[in-house]
């Protein structure tokens, strides 16, 4: 490998890059990837985006939330004991599952919306994926150097220095999946209490299996595995061709403006030449080991790491910026047509993405504000459907299902609507008429047997409507289910 | 094999198993599997050692008890005592309860009783009485009003520890007669009493036949069953003019039931089940909704 001098500082890197298109096979051991640090706006903004995201990681199970007595006071909880999800102000029940599904669907469609617009923006700035390799590689670099000394330790035989870099190394990597296992039980149990059990050995088989799992995979994926991740295991490449087109704004190589390339000494005519120096800068800061300048491919996460490092050359050479740079299919073409290149966010495309995210999320918010604080289930007894008494009389029983979201005891109101003369009862609960009165006790479902007694008139059929009615007279709150009561005629 | 084939065009040997002209290439197995495959090799071995893993020899019988001493039966005896133990409190205050309408009124223990009371129902009666109690002939129905022996939940209790004929000294105990094939009464009256016993409950019948039968009624079976038919709970003997039957109110049964008798069984529980298991199965046969 040997460096030629270019014109100025510029050095001219001769390397091959590693994951090129001519050099893929079906089953290849992997090439280690030695991505060059890189400055600049994309970098910077890479940085703020990790900060923010592990920030929100590490320390939103810390954020308290009181909820008032009995219910536990962190913000976002998942509380598999107690089956209940706490998110700030919003408390879902096992019943109520169908909003982690809508929060699903809104991920996914916020994903295609973005993907639709800017290209993998999820996968170069925000999968945890990104994030953590970019936080690995960081180590890297601060213990073994840039680049070309650690392909120069890699090298290396195994002395005391290269022993004691890589054991640091890895020991940090080890701290920081470490961290990364243990901030993952803070969200399913209360926070300050299982971080004080987890040191003294009293915490659940559960989170120290999971600490245990999350250390060992946060290790090996942005440790070893690293771009294996996104370009063997992770199903997303495969879709986002499908969800991008010809007016995406993507990390872009503009050949229409980089070729012919060629290396350029000082003072040389830029006429008739394209403003690629081919001096490979883009090359060896990329992550994945690709050459931009192939084109799209499944490969690049759109880091925009090769932007920075582009633009930096561009400045040394006195050419404008942006050779690499967001730009769309349809923009070179244009360009290349002698039309002027213009952004085209709003397209069919876009607005259905957004139409539909838009609609989900009012779904969503409108299903979240409105609320029931009781639900009730009725459930009519098959086994028998009815039973006759020894007076003549026939009897139905119904298993009345009272959830009550509230966390305090109500007293609550189950009435029987049905023909004339029809009785109701519960073993051990007072009634009087056709209504049952009972306590409801707070933050849970009360299971209550109701009869309803009836000497069926000849008038009635077989299957006779009736309606059970659940009412709180504190807060008028009113379940109606309508049910049957069967007189058992054949 | 004598002699070893070489594919040409991939230069590897081949297995010699030829179908149709094409040839099977001997490719070396891949490495993962091998792997894989060694590495269960191993793991066998080590499991023979930790874990019950061979017969004993024919003559000697047993089998190998492995280091660990693993036995799923002690693991199911240790997880069932200690839910037992976890139960211990409720338990405890169930079999504490001054009275059995106390552990009703009190909504945590009578929840218990009733858990635990359903599983039982499921385990040990449903077999008969149906899976809601709604019983079969002959095995009465859970949920009405009409009981035997009573349904009050001491006297459900009391039937429950003891049991219907099961042969214990506490037994509840009633004799309904062969009347017919024992010779008691003579076929025609049998045959009239068919009429009287369907007119108590309103029933079609002949009543000329009834009337005839009227006095047989008051001589033979009104001891039990009431001068009125009504029945006696003290005596397990079931109510005849209500429209309930435990094997059937049309003529042929009740002939059937007068000519050959009937003694239903059901076992003394208090011989497999606990004294808490008996409690939380009355509490729970009570709330199908026919208790008193």
């Amino acid at each position: 490998m040997s460096n030629t001098e270019l014109s100025g500082d510029i050095q001219r890197h001769e390397v091959e890059p590693v994951n090129a298109a001519t050099r893929r096979k079906f089953y290849k051991a992997r090439e280690p990837i030695y991505p060059k640090r890189v400055k600049g706006t994309f970098r910077n903004l890479k940085w703020v985006i990790m900060a923010l995201t592990l920030g929100v990681y590490y320390l939103v199970p810390w954020i308290r939330w009181p909820r008032g007595p009995g219910e536990p006071d962190q913000a976002v909880l998942v509380d598999f004991a107690g089956r209940r999800f706490y998110f700030f102000f919003i408390e879902i029940w096992p019943d109520q599952l169908y909003f982690l599904t809508g929060l699903l669907i809104i991920a996914a469609l916020a994903l295609f919306l973005a993907t639709a617009l800017f290209g993998r923006v999820w996968c170069g700035y925000s999968c945890p994926q990104t994030v953590w390799t970019d936080l690995f590689i960081w180590v890297e670099r601060k213990i073994e150097g840039d680049r070309n000394a650690r392909i120069k330790l890699a090298r290396a035989p195994w002395t005391f220095d290269k022993i004691r870099k890589r054991v640091t190394k890895h020991a940090i990597w080890i701290f920081i999946g470490m961290a990364t296992g243990g901030a993952w039980m803070l969200y399913f149990h209360d926070a300050p209490t299982i971080a004080r059990d987890f040191f003294i050995g009293e915490a659940p088989f559960t989170a120290y299996f999971f600490f245990a799992l999350l250390t060992l995979t946060t290790y090996i994926f942005a440790g070893s595995m690293r771009e294996q991740v996104c370009t063997y295991m992770c199903p997303w490449p495969r879709i986002q061709a499908a969800l991008t087109d010809e007016e995406t704004l993507q990390v872009t190589y503009k050949y229409d403006r980089g070729e012919p390339r060629g290396p350029h000494k000082k003072g040389d005519t830029w006429e008739g030449r394209g403003d690629c120096v081919s001096c490979k800068a883009c090359v060896i800061a990329c992550p994945m080991g690709i050459d931009i300048r192939e084109g799209p491919q499944l490969e690049c996460i759109n880091c925009a790491l090769c932007i920075d490092a582009c633009d930096d050359i561009m400045k040394k050479v006195d050419r404008p910026t942006g050779l690499i740079g967001y730009d769309t299919d349809a923009n070179i073409a244009r360009r290349q047509a002698g039309e002027k290149p213009q952004t085209k966010l709003v397209r069919p495309r876009t607005i259905l993405y957004g139409g539909v995210l838009a609609l989900v999320c009012a779904l969503m918010v409108i299903g979240l504000t409105s609320q029931a604080t009781m639900v009730v289930n009725v459930l009519r007894d098959r086994t028998p459907p009815f039973i006759l008494m020894s007076d003549g009389s026939i009897r139905n029983a119904y298993t009345v299902k009272i959830v009550n979201r509230e966390n305090y005891e109500r007293e609550m109101k189950i009435t029987l609507e049905g023909p004339e003369g029809m009785t109701v009862g519960a073993v051990g609960e007072e009634a009087e008429g056709s209504t049952v009165t009972l306590d409801a006790p707070g933050d849970t479902v009360r299971s209550v047997r109701i009869f309803a007694t009836l000497t069926p008139d000849e008038a009635y059929g077989n299957s006779i409507p009736v309606i059970i009615r659940v009412t709180d007279p504190e807060t008028g709150e009113e379940v109606v289910n309508p049910t049957v009561f069967m007189a058992g005629r054949e | 094999m004598a002699e070893k084939e070489i594919d040409e065009p991939t230069g590897t040997e081949t297995t010699g198993h030829a179908w149709d002209g094409i040839k099977e290439l001997n490719n070396p197995l891949p490495r993962w599997w091998l792997i894989v495959f060694w590495v269960t090799v191993v793991w066998s071995i080590g499991y023979w050692v930790l874990m019950p893993a061979w017969p004993g020899l024919p003559g000697i019988g047993g089998y190998t008890k492995g280091v660990r001493d693993h036995s799923e039966r002690a693991n199911v005896t240790e997880a069932v005592a200690a839910l037992d133990a976890q139960r211990a409190d409720d338990t405890r205050r169930l079999l504490a309860a001054p009275d059995m309408q106390a552990i009703e009124n009190d909504p945590d223990l009578q929840a218990f009783a009733l858990a635990a009371g359903e599983s039982l129902f499921g385990d040990n009666c449903a077999t008969c009485h149906g899976a809601g109690g709604q019983g079969f002939k002959g095995y009465p129905n859970l949920n009405d009003d009409s009981w035997l022996w009573g349904g009050q939940l001491e006297e459900i209790r009391q039937t429950l520890r003891y049991g219907i004929r099961s042969g214990h000294e506490n037994a509840h105990l009633s004799i309904m007669q062969a009347f017919g094939s024992d010779g008691l009464l003579p076929r025609e009256t049998v045959d009239d009493l068919v009429h009287y016993v369907r007119g108590l409950s309103g029933q079609e019948h002949d009543g000329t036949a009834a009337e005839r039968a009227a006095p047989v009624f008051q001589a033979q079976c009104a001891q039990c069953h009431g001068s009125d038919g009504k029945g006696d709970q003290s005596q397990g003997a079931p109510n005849l003019t209500d429209p309930i039957w435990l094997y059937g109110g049309d003529a042929m049964t009740i002939r059937e039931t007068l000519w050959n008798g009937r003694g239903g069984v059901m076992p003394a529980w208090e011989e497999r089940l606990s004294e808490e298991e008996i409690l939380a199965l009355a509490v729970y046969v009570h709330s199908l909704g026919g208790g008193e």
